[in-house]
């Protein structure tokens, strides 16, 4: 079966987030933001103030750093776009939601059902994944325009808050709904079925690793 | 003598080109994988990322956004002379990897540990490596650039000669279960291991085995390409695809590069070049000629070399 397609704004309402199931494909138009660690904790651990009108402006919040230059004369070129793995920054997420009203968080390798349920859903977001995750230079022909950068000088070109108008921006493939559930971790329970099977005949590595237990006062051999 | 213009030109198109072509094999590999995937979402992501290589080679922009680290590789043929000698070639290097940087653009990826300082052009401490190999003859150079990504899906172990091949496949294993689940490791990826040597060695021998080998090529020691091929075949057999979602295409070619290690040891690493395997290749004559590849061809007999003297004659007739 092939995945559904569908267009979505940056300022989604309600109806359609709900509307939108695990699996889907979903493409964008209108403002989205990029912000991750240096952004959060610029904004909420300094608490600067964020540079824009949240979320009336965008609510779409991109885990990414673009492959951008700003040239001499002050314009800007972006050229690919690749989002980074959202996990690292579950730690601000819950308090920059409530702060920006983002309704759609779109990074890479999504978060746990247990975040989703947490904070997602109490706010109305969901999850958008990128595809692939290196298509980069398909999301950059959904860039219509670079609307500004905030925080460069401060956060450097990587951390910094680029404003991208978007159009048909995508694909990203949603992956967490309004009862919280997750599509990774749909995915793994079905793989986790063959597990069993694939590790028939080996056995634990000689020297272990503290990890392979949690238990300190262990030793390894 | 080798015009060190000429070394900054040719460093800066190879930047270019290998961000934004993906190298042949590896784009072969990958229709055969989006061919035979069933898996709807896997099948789905390959089909992405195929028309992101195209999107990226008509609009001459980057096809990942992230630009992962950029290294090079160089390799000099023993009568090779460079102009203004070593130290020039590096600061070519170092030159051509800023400008590429602005001119792409990339993004500029490399910072202090610590500090986090940027200098916006993917050069600071010990940025780029640079790595050297020789051969035995030739006054030409290669230049190897490529641009690894993947934070996830490099792992490394120290095993021992009782953990046998069934700890090797178990290791195997726990990478592409730990790093392929939500398509961390952006696989379906070539995957490179390193058996042997020191621990220095050891990730050095996996690393050059995922990015210095094309997907098809074979280690010279058959029981070794064998181990390839099973490699290959027990990762696609675990049930997941690109992203981590249902699907066979895990691993696009397993490559196995080895050094003699300590008698007690086998220590093992694993390393995943990605969905976007960035490498481009050119060869530099002392006239000025410059011959473009992908293929790097880094693991030559030389290369892997037993013996205590280089004898190429007497090897060839053995
Ligand atoms: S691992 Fe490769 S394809 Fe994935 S984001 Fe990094 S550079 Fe891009």
């Amino acid at each position: 079966m092939k995945p559904r397609e569908i267009r979505l704004s940056t300022t989604p309402t309600p109806e359609a987030i709900a509307a939108l199931r695990l699996g889907d494909i979903v493409y964008l138009d209108g403002l989205m933001y990029t912000a991750r660690e240096g952004v959060y904790i610029y904004a909420l651990e300094d608490k600067a103030n964020i540079p824009m009108e949240l979320p009336s402006q965008s609510a779409a919040n991109f885990h990414c750093s673009p492959a951008a230059r700003i040239n001499a004369d002050g314009s800007f070129d972006m050229g690919a776009v690749t989002a980074t793995a959202s996990f690292r920054f579950a730690k601000w997420l819950p308090e920059w939601m409530e702060k920006t009203g983002a309704k759609l968080i779109i990074g890479k390798g999504g978060m746990s059902s247990k975040d989703y349920k947490s904070y997602f859903v109490p706010n109305g977001a969901i999850y958008l994944s990128t595809v692939g995750y290196g298509t980069g230079a398909l999301l950059g022909r959904g860039v219509e325009r670079v609307e500004a950068v905030h925080w460069n000088e401060r956060l450097g070109l990587a951390q910094a808050m680029w404003v991208i108008k978007c159009n048909k921006m995508g694909p990203f493939i949603v992956a967490s709904d309004l009862q919280g559930n997750c599509l990774f971790e749909r995915e793994n329970a079905k793989i986790a079925q063959n597990i069993e099977r694939i590790y028939e005949g080996t056995k634990p590595a000689v020297l272990k690793r503290y990890g392979e237990s949690d238990d300190r006062a262990d030793e390894v051999i | 003598m080798i015009a060190n213009d000429l070394v900054f030109d040719t460093a800066k198109t190879l930047m270019e080109k290998a961000a934004i072509e993906i190298p042949q094999d590896y784009h072969e590999g990958l229709k055969r994988a989006a061919k035979s995937e069933e898996g709807d979402l896997s099948s789905f992501v390959l089909q992405a990322m195929l028309d992101n290589y195209e999107a990226a080679k008509q609009d001459r922009s980057a096809m990942c956004g992230d630009t992962g680290v950029p290294r090079w590789f160089v390799k000099l043929g023993n009568e090779a002379q460079l102009e203004g000698g070593m130290v020039a070639l590096e600061a070519a290097l170092r030159r051509a990897t800023a400008q590429a940087t602005f001119d792409v653009p990339l993004r500029p990826n490399r910072v202090h540990p610590l500090w986090r300082t940027d200098h916006n052009n993917n050069v600071g401490i010990g940025a780029p490596e640079i790595e050297y190999g020789f051969e035995p003859e030739g006054d030409w150079i290669d230049l190897i650039s490529v641009h690894k990504g993947g934070l996830f899906g490099s792992d490394y172990r120290m095993l021992f000669p009782s953990d046998g091949m069934q700890g090797i496949k178990r290791f195997y294993l726990d990478s592409l279960m730990a790093f392929g689940k939500r398509g961390l490791a952006c696989q379906p990826a070539i995957i490179g291991i390193g058996l042997g040597g020191s621990k220095d060695i050891c990730m050095t021998l996996g690393k050059r085995a995922s990015v210095l080998r094309t997907v098809g090529s074979k280690n010279s020691d058959p029981r070794i390409a064998a181990l390839e091929d099973e490699l290959t075949a027990l990762g696609n057999s675990i049930g997941m695809g690109a992203m981590g979602f249902v699907g066979s295409n895990m691993v696009i070619d397993c490559n196995i590069e080895v050094g003699y290690c300590h008698t007690g040891g086998m220590p093992m690493s694993v390393h995943a070049f990605c969905l976007s395997s960035r490498r481009a290749v050119a060869r530099i004559w002392p006239d000025g000629r410059v011959e473009y590849r992908t293929d790097p061809d880094w693991f030559t007999p030389y290369q892997r070399r037993e013996t205590v003297d280089w004898h190429p004659l007497r090897e060839a007739a053995e």
